[in-house]
């Protein structure tokens, strides 16, 4: 998907199925969903039949055949170019995701059979569309993935760049976050199983797909309250004009039906009732630029009201994992010794941290003395190790325990961890927590470093600095949203010290330290008790029930299908950062139906000036003095500006497909921004466009 | 700067002045502080204990309109065979006779609704007992309604409305017991002093300097003419209401009664402001509403003072400004101010006739009406304004990105639903009224009910409808309306222009208050800055306003354009 170029907003080939499906769109079965237009329909239907009645028998009374035919023509545009902006919008989506569609063409599939013709678990060819739910599929280096699953076995690098653009390959496996893959990625080396995790036809990406078509697109309780709100200023001005009638002939002046529709049809908010699904399916079109699948319309409505953002600090806030820097021995420890017991207990760590220990310890051994120089001794470490394989223990890191280390034999029994655990461990078994060690404990704390605490049978003997590395840039955007009116809030395992330190140096509102997993979930529900709305991005098993309790949840496509599955949001590119865009497209589709719903109405101001004299000046001339655009002839302003309500709803397309821009400045000083573009300049223009379209109209009428 | 427009000036400042201590009472005594009133604490207690009323029970927002509907239907059928049989009661000294059924059908409701319309002439169509028991007490009744609605959005609205909304019937004895009774009687008081009669004898017979001899309709009137202010009623003891001598003897009576009218609208908005702790949204809703006055005042005191160039034609002095239909004791100006603010707010007395007034004037007294929200009637005036702050609301909170949310609570469907309902009755019930009697006359003009034809007998019939409407119940009176037609398309269209807009408000309010409060952020629209409240002007003007130019057109600004062409 070649999301990051930047399309013209109108193709030619997507022009021409736009101006097909606005023909089709014209059926009174498909217009009724939209109320305003629908009337306009009805409007254009009356005037084909005052024309054909004027062709037939014209008694003068509803002005020259052209005339009508000419109001006809431009109220029947008005229909299609509505339809056009819905349809335009459509086509767009439906190209967008036919790029996307194009990777889930057939490919095919090698099932594993649990009993298979000839033996069990037999690898049969099949087609991808054949997979169903729970089926098993294999899959080795070169095969393109046939359909969405979840690992159950091996590991594989696999290419996504068809689904996010990024070309470097990312490597899957199974059991833990990273479980999860895409149909229509490719496996670059080494063999997988999968199990199939959706239904053909019910993946997101099929789901997706639905709804930028517009096919499956349900109204969002804003896109109802805005249509109910319409539909009544349509009905006003249906009463409007149908009582304008009785009272034309108490003052004997006589009005013209087409001169009565024109007025109806300028005075109901067409522009922005034209526009509306078009804003819609924009929306979602967009969100789906930026990569983020989502699973309704709402979702998008709902990031845009966010209030609370939960961020993980490593990987979004900071740059990958930390790395240890310094050794920092107790009193009466000596480095070396401090080293050695570090290394000796991260030797086992697979973790990055584990290994920047390990790598860290070298570094100083070579700097210090000659027997250490050689990596050797780091090799006879390990391979001590594994010889004494019998004696010893690994214990792995676990949120609950928050320390990690090893056992070998009876008598040496090695731990790091967080500060309280090892504490709770050294005091637990008698000993005292060296007073020097809390020092420098806080000290790399506040300095926002994460110490760990080693200590060895109980003992504690030194610690070990950590540091992170905050992403350059983030600040910026955190200060957008803190603009925007969303709270941040980081999560991390570290400790409240560490925790704060970074939180102020990448300006987050907020933190939850030494986070465990139901953390998160707790902290959602209480800002959730208090009112606010909360978005959270996530990728883990453990993330699943925080991401179903978060208003917004945004799951990493990198991560389990129950992260997915639990979500209502799934991020194509992995980026944890993407909840800012997502909160903007969000706004930006509100924004975008209030300043067009506002333009639409400061518009009726000018028409009524252009229409209301144009019909009674035969007859009361005196109403000349309210001609104040002083139009030609009640013929050309009636004409001026029907065409003037038509033609400024494909001028305003584009603005409806891109969005109106959204700026982090405040709520009150957006409103005086938006309220002086599209309300006084929604007063203004059209007094000017229907004062130049007369002058060109007045040369015929 | 002439001494008329000082005048004018002085009254309205004097209002304001007055309306934010009252405000700052009413606050106070709905909030159940200490007030200097508390001493009839007892009093209000024994009627609750006869009325069988438990005070403490909380009622919900639909037990609220209950009770407020159902007291409703009582007064009226009370009212009604009041009228019907005013004839053959007591009380009645110069033998005036009963009201005809579709006469007592349409004063029953029109008095009940705070309206006011009068198809009758006080003098010989009540008599002392309907004037007092019927029409001075729906004065009150219907004003402490208004007033008991309006508490109930307040509830709503305060951070702790999960309290509950109060009780209906404590709110209500407490706007009779605690405001109207006893700034009416400082009223009356003023007014008895001045010179209106409060007497319970006939017809007074005087002589004349030319030696012929009159009869002068008198009676208990100066209470009545109180409340018939303060609780923005609008209808007069004597036909001809405030331009009346004894309604209004002099100068400083025409300013009492000019600020009795204002006072609780204005005083209303301030009481809000203490009451819900928002004192700047009460500041903001002052500003517009002052500021939507201001803009139908000011051409209106241009064109009066200006005069009628029609009659300055014929060689006679306009430099008093037009004073036909005017009182000379009053003047242009400060009748203009009265023709203004009787038309914004729902009072509709009147001390000039609007009939006679300049087309401009005319204008902007139906656009008063129209909008029905510049400060507006007793209590229903902010109802009115809130309805269109829903709308303000939810438009400009999608212009900034997020779900519109009003004091905390988000707007959805249901109540965008409602308030456009609402929003679409007033239009409705003017326009489709109008059209209606355009017809029939336009049919038959035999009917006879327009004295002028052309614009201006389309302006009065527009204008009757209107002041229905909008519970207001001045009338260019040039229109024949006491005949089965008017008082009856009247009375329905006073019935629905009541009860739909406190309906409306009120359910909004109950359903909002049931909602989380949602915490302000910086991407929070305030509803109490200057900006939100240009939103409401343009909401008002664009919705209430520009739904009627066509009408307009047709009427006063057809007028105006011929007069001056």
């Amino acid at each position: 998907m070649s999301s990051k170029e930047n399309k013209s907003l109108f193709q030619k080939d997507l022009i021409v199925e736009a101006l097909k499906q606005a023909f089709i769109k014209l059926h009174p079965k498909t217009m009724i969903k939209n109320p305003v237009m629908f009337t306009v329909e009805i409007g254009t239907f009356v005037m084909l039949i005052v024309c054909a009645s004027v062709m037939f028998n014209n008694d003068g009374t509803q002005g020259s055949l052209v005339y009508n035919l000419f109001v006809f023509a431009v109220l029947f545009l008005t229909l299609l170019f509505a339809n056009f902006a819905e349809a335009i919008a459509e086509a767009r989506g439906k190209a967008q995701a036919e790029s996307l569609r194009k990777t889930r063409e057939e490919t095919p599939a090698k099932l594993i059979a649990p009993v298979g013709e000839l033996y069990v678990n037999e690898v049969q060819m099949i087609s991808s569309s054949q997979l169903k739910k729970g089926d098993v599929f294999l899959c080795e280096t070169g095969d393109i993935i046939p359909t969405d699953g979840e690992i159950i076995e091996g590991l594989a690098t696999i290419d996504e760049s068809a689904i996010t653009g990024e070309s470097a390959p990312v490597i899957r496996e199974s059991g833990g976050d990273k479980s999860s893959v895409t149909g229509g990625t490719k496996v670059l080396s080494d063999k997988i199983k999968v199990r199939v995790t959706s239904e053909p036809g019910e993946s997101f990406l099929d789901k997706m797909i639905a709804l930028v078509e517009g096919a499956s697109r349900q109204k969002t309780p804003n896109e109802i309250a805005l249509t109910i709100l319409l539909a009544g200023f349509t009905l006003v001005f249906i009463i409007v004009c149908v009582t304008l009638k009785p009272f034309a002939d108490y003052a004997k002046a006589p009005i013209t039906i087409a001169a009565l529709i024109s007025l109806f049809v300028c005075l109901i908010p067409t522009t922005i009732g034209g526009l509306l699904s078009a804003i819609g399916i924009a929306g979602m079109d967009r969100a789906l630029r930026a990569n983020v699948i989502t699973k309704s319309g709402k979702a998008v409505e709902t990031a845009g009201d966010i209030d609370v953002l939960l961020l993980d600090k490593t990987g979004t806030i900071t740059i990958g994992n930390r790395k240890a820097t310094k050794f920092y021995p107790a009193t009466g420890i000596s480095e070396e010794q401090l080293i050695e017991v570090s290394i000796l207990s991260a030797i086992s760590d697979e973790t990055p941290e584990g290994k920047s220990i390990v790598e860290l310890g070298e570094q100083r051994f070579s700097d210090k003395e000659e027997k250490f120089k050689s990596p050797k001794w780091i090799k006879d470490l390990k391979g001590n190790l594994k010889e004494q394989s019998e004696t010893f223990h690994v214990f792995r890191f676990t949120a609950e325990t928050r320390c990690s280390g090893i056992d070998i034999g009876d008598n040496k029994r090695i731990r790091k961890g967080a500060t309280d655990s090892i504490r709770k461990i050294v005091e637990t078994a008698g000993n005292s927590f060296p007073r020097e060690l809390e020092m420098v404990v806080k000290q790399i704390s506040s300095a926002g470093g994460t110490p760990l605490v080693v200590c060895e049978n109980e003992k504690a003997i030194g610690v070990i600095e950590l540091q992170d590395i905050i992403k350059p840039g983030i600040k910026e955007r955190f200060d957008r949203l803190r603009k925007m009116g969303v709270k941040t809030v980081m999560v991390t395992g570290d400790n409240p010290l560490t925790a704060k330190y970074i939180a102020e140096k990448a300006g987050v509102d907020d933190y939850i330290a030494e986070a465990k997993p139901e953390d998160k979930m707790n902290y959602i529900k209480k800002e959730q008790q208090s009112g606010k709305l909360v978005a959270m991005m996530g990728d883990g098993t453990n993330d699943a029930p925080a991401l179903a309790q978060a208003d917004v949840g945004v799951a990493m496509n990198s991560g389990t299908q129950a992260a997915k599955e639990a979500g209502n949001m799934v991020d194509l590119d992995n980026d944890p950062t993407k909840l800012i865009e997502i909160v903007e497209i969000g706004k930006q589709l509100l924004i975008t139906r209030g300043t067009l719903t506002t333009f639409s109405i400061a518009n009726d101001v000018a028409k009524y000036f252009a229409i209301v004299p144009a019909l009674f000046i035969t007859s009361i001339p005196a109403l000349q003095g309210l001609n104040i655009m002083n139009l030609k002839s009640p013929e050309s302003a009636v004409l001026s500006a029907v065409i003037f309500n038509a033609i400024i709803i494909p001028i305003l397309i584009p603005l409806a497909l891109r969005g109106v821009e959204y700026k982090p400045i405040g709520a009150s000083a957006l409103l005086r921004r938006n309220l002086l573009i599209y309300g006084l300049g929604g007063v203004i223009v059209p007094f000017i466009g229907i004062k130049l379209i007369d002058m060109l109209v007045g040369l015929f009428f | 700067m002439n001494t008329e427009l000082a005048g004018v000036i002085a009254t309205f400042l004097l209002t304001v002045v007055l309306a934010i201590p009252l405000g700052k009472y009413i606050a106070k005594v709905f909030s159940g502080e200490k007030t200097l009133l508390d001493f009839l604490a007892p009093v209000e207690r024994f009627i609750f204990r006869i009325c069988g009323i438990d005070v403490n029970k909380q009622m919900t927002w639909k037990q609220h309109l209950l009770a407020l509907l159902a007291i409703n239907m009582l007064w009226f059928v009370y009212a009604f065979v009041m009228l019907l049989t005013q004839g053959s009661l007591f009380l009645n000294p110069d033998g005036n006779p009963s009201m005809s059924p579709d006469l007592s059908f349409n004063t029953a409701i029109s008095f009940l609704v705070n309206c006011n319309l009068q198809h009758y002439s006080g003098e010989t169509g009540l008599t002392y007992l309907t004037q007092l028991g019927v029409i001075t007490f729906l004065q009150f009744v219907s004003a402490a309604t208004g007033i008991a609605a309006l508490v109930v959005v307040f509830n709503t609205m305060r951070e702790q409305s999960k309290d509950g909304l109060g009780n209906f019937f404590d709110i209500f004895l407490k706007s009779l017991t605690r405001i109207l009774i006893p700034i009416s009687i400082v009223i009356a008081t003023l007014l008895v002093i001045s010179g209106t009669p409060s007497s319970f004898d006939g017809k007074d017979i005087v002589r004349t300097l030319e030696g012929e001899t009159v009869q002068v309709s008198r009676g208990p009137a100066a209470g009545m003419i109180a409340i018939k202010h303060l609780g923005t009623n609008g209808g007069g003891w004597f036909g001809v209401n405030s331009a009346h001598p004894l309604e209004n003897p002099n100068y400083f009576t025409n300013v009492v009664e000019m600020i009795s009218q204002v006072l609780l609208p204005i005083a209303l908005i301030f009481a809000m402001g203490y009451y819900i702790k928002r004192k700047k949204l009460a500041y903001v809703i002052f500003g517009v509403m002052t500021f939507g006055m201001l803009m139908f005042l000011i051409p209106t005191m241009i064109a009066e003072t200006n005069g009628n160039p029609a009659i300055a034609k014929m060689g006679i002095d306009q430099s008093l400004g037009s004073m036909e239909g005017k009182e000379v004791r009053f003047g242009s100006q400060a009748s203009a101010y009265w023709s203004i603010v009787t038309t914004v707010i729902s009072t509709g007395s009147v001390n000039s006739m609007h009939d006679s007034s300049m087309p401009v004037s005319n204008t902007m007294q139906l656009l008063g009406m129209m909008t029905n929200a510049f400060y507006g009637g007793c209590g229903v005036g902010i109802l009115n304004y809130y309805i269109f702050m829903i709308i303000a609301v939810f438009i400009s909170g999608l212009m900034v990105g997020r779900t519109p949310e009003f004091l905390g609570r988000k707007i959805e469907a249901r109540e965008m639903k409602i308030a456009t309902i609402i929003a679409l009755l007033h239009p409705f019930l003017i326009l489709v009224g109008t059209a209606f009697s355009s017809y029939v006359f336009t049919k038959d003009t035999s009917v006879g009910w327009l004295n002028n034809p052309g614009y201006h007998g389309y302006s009065e019939m527009l204008y009757e409808y209107t002041s229905a409407a909008a519970n207001n119940g001045s009338g260019m009176e040039g229109l024949g309306d006491n005949n089965w037609f008017w008082n009856i398309s009247t009375g329905f269209v006073l019935i629905l222009g009541r009860f739909l807009p406190i309906i409306g408000p009120v359910a909004i309010a109950g359903i909002l208050a049931n909602k989380k409060i949602i915490p302000e952020s910086a991407g929070t629209l305030r509803t109490d800055t200057g900006i939100f409240g240009v939103m409401t002007y343009a909401v008002i003007m664009i919705l209430a306003a520009l739904a009627f130019f066509p009408a307009l057109v047709l009427g006063p600004l057809s007028e105006y354009f011929t007069l001056y062409n």
